[in-house]
């Protein structure tokens, strides 16, 4: 039992990490039904921003976490407006494959800038360190801030689209372009701020990360990243709330899979899970299967 | 004999209901109009007959004088090749291929040669490559677009595409033709046009055909019954004449042209 | 009529099959230069299969790398048995029958899906397949099979691969390739007009498998060395960047768009450092630019008869 609370309490660590890439690809794909490969390199930008930020410029935790996010937050609008924003009206293929260049340009781009070697994150030091037990279940600090963080962030961005007026954009974007478009709303800085708010979202994401884990390298965004995806179809991908969701539970599954089983099956596991879903639910866990009109 | 027989036809979507306890009549050589107004549930009653959706309850069965068979729970290319064929209200091209290959490929469950013989080109490819381009060529002069016959099918005019449209239920060989408003969108000259060539088309081909129409000039015109459907259900059936003076219709109709009826 | 239609294509592939063949016995073409070719023979059957699933059949797959890697240890598990030409043919065979077995095994369920689902359906497919050869015994793991003979030649490569590009152009040409290309076009239009979409779908997507696996074992046989990671999500989108660049549903598209890669590919290894950087920029440049590929949806065939039906237009026009 001890075993298994302990494996929880670090699968919901691993969880809103997901959950925060997470939400990032499905608000980007609800508004512009694209899957965003360069998503998860925005996230590993934000880890390398926080990773400067308190090394050479000796910024603590917060700090560094903001500017991270505001970085990602530049960075992933420009990445919409110079390689999404012209293939609008093109097919959508082509606009995954700009995607997906996107995405190789960033990891080899900051390999070429900072080169491949691994990076670590310096060690946290006074109230950032401290660890409790609870039981034999030890807790630190860091999962704290990570799901504290991550449930703050979770519940501005409930505030932002549910009851401010660029949120209201979005949903309406999201559900028709064009309609949207003649009541007088502003389509694409409606789509700016998707894009803003979800890098911001990964940028927190690389953050935790770094701090989690250590250490950090320029390809380290691809695999997490691949996995938060998963875990925003599994949840209802396009759907807000679906990308939570999923994220924990992507998270809490990778983690007891390598706990009780073969952790070198863990992805097979997500992934299998994955293909069930979508045969049994195609629209995921949280979504509504909407047919075609004949 | 009847060539469609339809039973108590129910469709309900959660809990809406679209069609309800509809019975249809075909006779083998018919022509008969489904009228009625928007939202009336017309194409979803087409979308019953050809397995596009599936019935809640009810019984469809089709009858080419060889026995009856049930097209309830059929997918739509079983019920094509029962002798089903139809078009789309929203033209359903394949849009970006030829006019040739759109009428090929509802010649498709005709041909023999499997998938060896289409990756070797062996057997009977040849021979059956130039039956089927000889029929579909033969077909489409008859139809007028023989010149067309390269042309993206995306390029043609929208009359030149409903008349594809019907091409291309005609290459599947059916026994009844189910059209949905093949006059939208037309001006008068060109759906005076379009009624001949349908009656036409049921001379050449020995066709049962059921249309929906909006255009009454049509629908009078060459429909020997007609059915009305109104909120799911039908209201009135009957020759032209009685259709034109039944209260019922009048009424659904109210407020909307009867046109030149 | 139809003789003359072939012509073009057969001329291509001899031209091209005499001149590797010269460059190699003058020693134009050395062993580095070889191992291009290889790689560009191989990711033009890669290529146009899954422009089979993708482009002509509509059905977006992101899981190719997973059925090369099956055909890819089937033949290597075959040849290290047997290291002799029946046993390399036997190999090729074997995996990309597995890799077709596969493919229907995975398509029946989850060619139901439309679009994007699809994609990620077949994405986690290949994951999970790499996730096994990682563990199996058999295939050892992470650090993979080595040492494996070597049978791939000029005259096998071109076999395979002209083979491949002939197959598929004949099954285009044809009432189920027709077909498959319905379903890209209007799957309710199709079904309606007696195409079972669900049979050509899986057709379509165990034959783009078979021809997969054949460049697996092409692969297993050249390069003798195989691993896991060869064959991770990248390596799929390799191959659909390929098929996109190229013009989906264009074969001769994707036979130029890995021509093209591979050669730029190969000049930019003269700049390591910058060499990943240059390839993506290029990418998003090349579809910012030509977001429908180098040939859209034509064949260069068409193209040039269009160009020269327009040059004699233009010459009787001057005559008279």
């Amino acid at each position: 039992m001890e075993v298994f609370l302990q494996q929880l309490v670090n699968g919901v660590s691993l969880g809103s990490i997901y959950a925060l890439v997470a939400l990032g690809y499905t608000m980007v794909y609800g508004i512009i039904k694209l899957i965003n490969f360069a998503h998860c390199d925005i996230y590993m930008i934000g880890a390398y921003i926080g990773y400067y930020c308190m090394t050479y410029f000796g910024l603590s935790f917060f700090p560094s976490l903001l500017v991270a996010m505001t970085g990602c937050m530049v960075l992933g609008v420009l990445i919409e407006k110079i390689a999404y924003k012209p293939l609008r009206n093109a097919a959508r293929i082509s606009l995954l494959i700009t995607a997906i260049g996107m995405s190789l340009f960033l990891e080899y781009g900051t390999m070429f800038l900072v080169s491949a070697k691994v990076r670590t994150y310096p060690a946290m030091t006074g109230f950032m360190a401290k660890t409790f037990h609870i039981g034999n279940v030890l807790v630190t600090m860091q999962q704290i801030v990570i799901l504290a963080t991550t449930i703050a962030l979770m519940i501005a961005l409930q505030y932002i689209v549910k009851y401010t007026r660029a949120g209201k954009a979005m949903r309406a974007v999201s559900l028709d372009k064009d309609a949207a478009q003649l009541m007088g709303i502003d389509v694409n800085t409606t789509i700016s701020i998707t894009f803003a708010i979800g890098s911001a979202l990964a940028g927190a994401a690389g953050v935790l990360v770094g701090v989690y884990y250590n250490t950090i390298n320029p390809l380290m965004g691809v695999t997490p990243g691949l996995k938060a995806f998963v875990a925003a179809v599994f949840g209802g991908i396009g759907l807000i709330p679906g990308a939570m969701v999923g994220g924990y539970f992507i998270g809490i599954v990778e983690v007891l899979v390598s706990g009780y089983g073969n952790s070198m099956y863990r992805d097979a596991v997500v992934f299998a899970i994955l293909i069930l879903i979508l045969i049994l639910k195609p629209a995921g866990l949280l979504g509504k299967n909407v047919g075609e009109k004949v | 004999m009847p060539i469609l027989n339809v039973e108590n036809l129910t469709k309900t979507f959660g809990g809406l209901t679209a069609v309800s306890g509809v019975n249809l009549t075909l006779e083998s050589g018919e022509l008969v109009g489904l009228i009625g107004p928007n939202g009336a549930g017309k194409t979803t009653v087409f979308n019953l007959l050809t397995g596009v959706y599936h019935p809640t309850r009810g019984s469809v069965t089709l009858d080419r004088g060889h026995g009856a068979v049930s097209l309830v729970g059929k997918k739509p290319y079983n019920i094509c090749k029962e002798g089903v064929a139809r078009t789309f209200q929203n033209i359903r091209l394949f849009r970006s291929l030829t006019v040739l290959d759109n009428v090929r490929i509802a010649m498709h469950q005709n041909v023999r040669y499997g998938i060896a013989g289409g990756l070797f080109h062996m057997g009977s490819y040849k021979k059956e490559e130039q039956a089927l381009l000889e029929k579909a060529q033969s077909l489409l002069s008859m139809l007028g677009l023989a010149e067309k016959s390269d042309e993206l099918a995306a390029n043609l005019s929208y009359g030149e595409q409903r008349h594809l449209e019907i091409a291309r239920a005609l290459a599947t060989d059916p026994a009844l033709l189910l059209l949905d408003e093949p006059a939208a969108g037309m001006n008068p000259a060109e759906t005076a046009q379009l009624t001949s060539f349908i009656a036409q088309i049921r001379r050449d081909f020995g066709l049962t055909i059921l249309l929906i129409e909006h255009d009454m000039s049509l629908v009078m015109t060459i429909c020997e019954r007609i059915y009305v459907l109104d909120y799911g259900t039908v209201i009135a059936a009957g020759t032209p004449g009685e259709i034109k003076t039944d209260k019922r219709v009048i009424e659904a109709y109210l407020g909307e042209d009867m046109g030149n009826a | 009529m139809k003789k003359r239609k072939n012509l073009p294509l057969i001329i291509t592939l001899a031209v091209t099959y005499v001149a590797v063949w010269a460059l190699q016995a003058t020693g134009i073409v050395n062993d580095y230069s070889f191992a291009v070719i290889v790689t560009i023979g191989i990711n033009i059957i890669l290529a146009t299969s899954l422009n089979l699933v993708t482009g002509f059949t509509g059905q977006f797959s992101l899981g190719h790398a997973g059925f090369m890697s099956i055909g890819a240890y089937t033949c290597a598990l075959i040849t290290q048995k047997n290291p002799t030409i029946p046993g390399f043919l036997l190999g090729v065979a074997a995996g990309a029958t597995a890799a077709a077995l596969v493919g229907v095994l995975v398509g029946l369920p989850t060619l139901r899906l439309r679009g994007d689902y699809l994609a990620i359906a077949t994405l986690g497919m290949a994951e999970i397949i790499r996730v096994v050869f990682l563990n199996l015994e058999i295939t050892n793991g992470a650090a993979g099979l080595s040492f494996l003979p070597q049978f791939v030649n000029w005259n096998w490569l071109f076999l395979f691969t002209a083979g491949t590009l002939v197959l598929l152009r004949n099954f285009l040409n044809s009432s189920p390739g027709r077909a498959c290309i319905s379903v890209r076009e209007d799957e309710i239009a199709a079904e309606s007009m007696g195409v079972n979409t669900t049979k050509y779908k899986v057709t379509a997507f165990s034959m783009g498998a078979f021809f997969a696996g054949v460049a697996g074992a092409l692969y297993t046989s050249y390069f003798f060395f195989i691993k896991p990671d060869l064959f991770n999500f990248n390596k799929s989108i390799d191959i659909l960047v390929i098929v996109v660049l190229g013009g989906m549903g264009s074969l001769s598209g994707s036979v130029i768009a890995a021509v093209l890669l591979q050669l730029i590919s190969t000049w930019l290894a003269a700049f390591p450092e910058v060499r990943m950087v240059l390839y993506a920029a290029m990418l998003v440049a090349i579809m910012l630019f030509r977001p429908q590929g180098l040939l859209g949806s034509t064949e260069v065939s068409a193209v040039i008869s269009r160009r020269l039906s327009k040059i004699g237009r233009r010459a009787k026009e001057e005559e008279v």
